[in-house]
């Protein structure tokens, strides 16, 4: 168990700029996603923490000492990657036993470490099987006690639930969850899945083209998005997204208007903004209703299950709180009382 | 079963004639080879007067045991031993530089990678024969005529088994070599615990191959072993032939050439479920 910290992390492979300063603290235990769109960084930055990428400058420290120039296996680190990466050839046992062994532990000590590890990951009836003889789920189970039975004091983890069905990875996530609240290891956590990262992190890191647009608690992020990016890139449906004039704002700088689904209600009165119904989603619980405004931009109106559904083709009006709009600048940053 | 009669009763004609095909081929090939086989179980007149027996006679121990123990020029059980000793030597030492070298050039960024890349393929522009005769002249100066090193070293190294490994090994995922990496495995215990075992039906095909390329030899070993006690078989078959108006001893050099059939077909059958695999199918 250790902190982790990075101070002002860049990579370039050669002239390409990848990661463009990054900053965070970790505390001990804590539970932090990295989140973003595809080819965002984020595993290149989760591979600098490893050790399998070098740094191109800043630091990154685990546990207080800078490991910039230690190999993986010095850092105490254990990763667990996103398309398992087990030994073919070796036994489950084996495959979570393998750095042990290298690592000279006593014989009997692997055997109960191991042991241990496959019952809290409920692998004991599998320990004789190798890889290709397991589904999904298992796999990615041994993978995971490969990295407990190190015990190290950062667990890595690369979109490590990517390559399970929808349903598998819901239960896997809600393990993982419970793995780590039980153990009590720091964690780092990738996925580009931003309802993974809102039900895992205890803090996330939403990254943008290299940069950490913004560091924080899921909810808080959810609640005060820092750029017009998080703001879209979190939550689902995605915030929608007015042109701060034809929304009758006046602030000074405001280019544009972010405002979630949930916090949109359907009138008659067309006014501030009006829109044509497209079409609505009856999902049950809730029903999403999408309107074409007349600068042709689509809006997502999130209503509970019992309220009148408008019909197709009408027009509709669009009302909301002032105090849940969030207004951005030119550059997508927060204009408004920015909290964080 | 059940379902190959099946195919029998769909299929009729054209499987019967498929089969008779093949059984045809097959005696065409397998004739000279039982002709061979005759021939080492007569006597000397019985085979030079016409027509030849086509059925086995009753010399057969008589000839192997002369063939084994006294042959010709050597006898062929020390021949034998040559040859095995020359394909072991070559197919493994193949197998081992070749697994280096390909492991080198997939996993390591050296200075020069590309060059040797580039000096490795343009070897399998020169095969033996093409080089025949600058590496007489180094394996002469080296003192190696007459030696099983001097049969070994010059065919050892092999641009095709580099190839393959190389290949073999772009297909391992990065990522295995990563988790060994966090495991703690530095790269030569990497290369032992997971490259090798993951390769080996690869390199149980190539054994095979390679085995049978170092059997077969036949110009190398004829221009460099004088003396008789280091011939090889194949090339020994070819001493056999009388020079002059010596008579040749035809059942004794029959018997010879059924005997140097018999470690490759060992080999490949021994092997055969490995090597099949490994032809087949990179193990996943
Ligand atoms: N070894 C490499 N050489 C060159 N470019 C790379 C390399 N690895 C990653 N990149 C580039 O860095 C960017 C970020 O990659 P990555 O960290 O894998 O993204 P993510 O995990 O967020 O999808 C991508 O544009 C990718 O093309
Ligand atoms: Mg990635």
């Amino acid at each position: 168990m250790a902190t982790v910290s990075l101070e002002a992390i860049r990579k370039s492979f050669g002239s390409t700029d990848v990661i463009h300063g990054v900053d965070i603290d970790i505390e001990d235990g804590e539970f932090i996603v990295i989140v973003g769109p595809s080819g965002c960084g984020k595993s290149t930055l989760l591979r600098m923490v490893a050790g399998l990428e070098t740094v191109t400058s800043g630091e990154v420290c685990i546990g207080g000492n800078r490991v910039n120039d230690l190999e993986p296996m010095d850092r105490d680190i254990a990763m667990v990657f996103q398309n398992y990466a087990l030994y073919p050839h070796m036994t489950v046992f084996d495959n979570m036993a393998y750095g042990l062994k290298i690592a000279g532990t006593a014989k009997d000590e692997i055997v109960e470490r191991v042991d241990s590890a496959a019952r809290l990951l409920q692998l004991e009836d599998y320990l004789k099987r190798r890889p290709r003889e397991l589904s999904g789920g298992q796999r990615q189970r041994v993978a995971m006690g490969r990295a407990i039975v190190r015990k190290p004091s950062v667990f890595l983890f690369d979109e490590p639930l990517s390559n399970l069905d929808a349903k598998l990875r819901v239960q896997m996530r809600l393990e993982i969850k419970q793995l780590q609240r039980r153990l009590g290891v720091t964690s780092l956590y990738v996925t580009h899945d931003q309802v993974e990262a809102m039900t895992l992190a205890d803090r996330m890191i939403v990254m943008n083209g290299g940069i950490a647009d913004q560091i924080g608690a899921p909810l808080e992020v959810y609640a005060n998005p820092a750029t017009e990016f998080v703001a879209g890139f979190i939550g689902s449906p995605p915030t929608n997204f007015l042109k701060a004039q034809s929304a009758e704002v006046t602030i000074p700088g405001a280019v544009t208007l972010g405002i979630r689904p949930e916090h949109l209600l359907l009138t008659s009165e067309p006014s501030p903004v009006a829109g044509t119904v497209l079409y609505s989603e009856a999902l049950g619980a809730e029903t999403l209703v999408h309107l074409r405004l007349p600068d042709a931009s689509l809006v997502t109106v999130r209503q509970g299950a019992t309220e009148p559904l408008p019909a197709e083709g009408t027009s509709a009006g669009l009302t909301w709180d002032a105090s849940e709009q969030m207004l951005f600048d030119a550059e997508g940053r927060r204009c408004d009382q920015p909290a964080a | 079963m059940a379902d190959r009669t099946g195919m029998v009763e769909k299929r009729g004609a054209g499987l019967w004639l498929t089969h008779l095909g093949l059984i045809i081929g097959l005696l065409f090939i397998f004739f000279p080879i039982w002709l061979a086989f005759v021939a080492s179980t007569v006597s000397q007149p019985e085979i030079v007067q016409p027509p030849m027996p086509l059925l086995p006679g009753d010399q057969f121990f008589e000839n192997y045991r002369k063939a084994l123990v006294s042959g010709i020029n050597a006898p062929v059980a020390w021949m034998m031993l040559n040859s095995l000793f020359m394909a072991l030597g070559i197919a493994i030492g193949k197998i081992i530089i070749s697994l280096l070298s390909a492991f080198a050039i997939v996993y390591f960024r050296f200075p020069g990678r590309k060059t040797f890349f580039w000096l490795i393929f343009l070897t399998l522009m020169l095969p033996v024969e093409v080089r025949i005769v600058p590496t007489y002249e180094v394996v002469a100066n080296f003192g190696m005529l007459n030696s099983y090193s001097g049969l070994i070293f010059p065919l050892i190294a092999s641009a095709t088994a580099t190839f393959l490994f190389r290949q073999f090994f772009m297909t391992v995922p990065d990522e295995l070599a990563e988790a060994a990496r966090v495991d703690g495995a530095r790269p030569m215990r990497f290369f032992w615990d997971i490259l090798l075992p993951m390769s080996r039906t690869n390199i149980a095909a190539l054994f095979v191959i390679l085995f049978i390329y170092g059997w077969n030899q036949y110009l190398w070993p004829l221009l460099i072993t004088t003396d008789p006690s280091m011939n090889t078989i194949v090339m020994g078959i070819k001493q056999m032939f009388p020079s002059g108006d010596d008579i040749a001893d035809w059942p004794v050099i029959m018997a010879t050439s059924i005997l140097a059939m018999i470690p490759p077909v060992i080999v490949v059958v021994g092997m055969q479920r490995l090597f099949i695999r490994g032809l087949v199918d990179s193990e996943k």
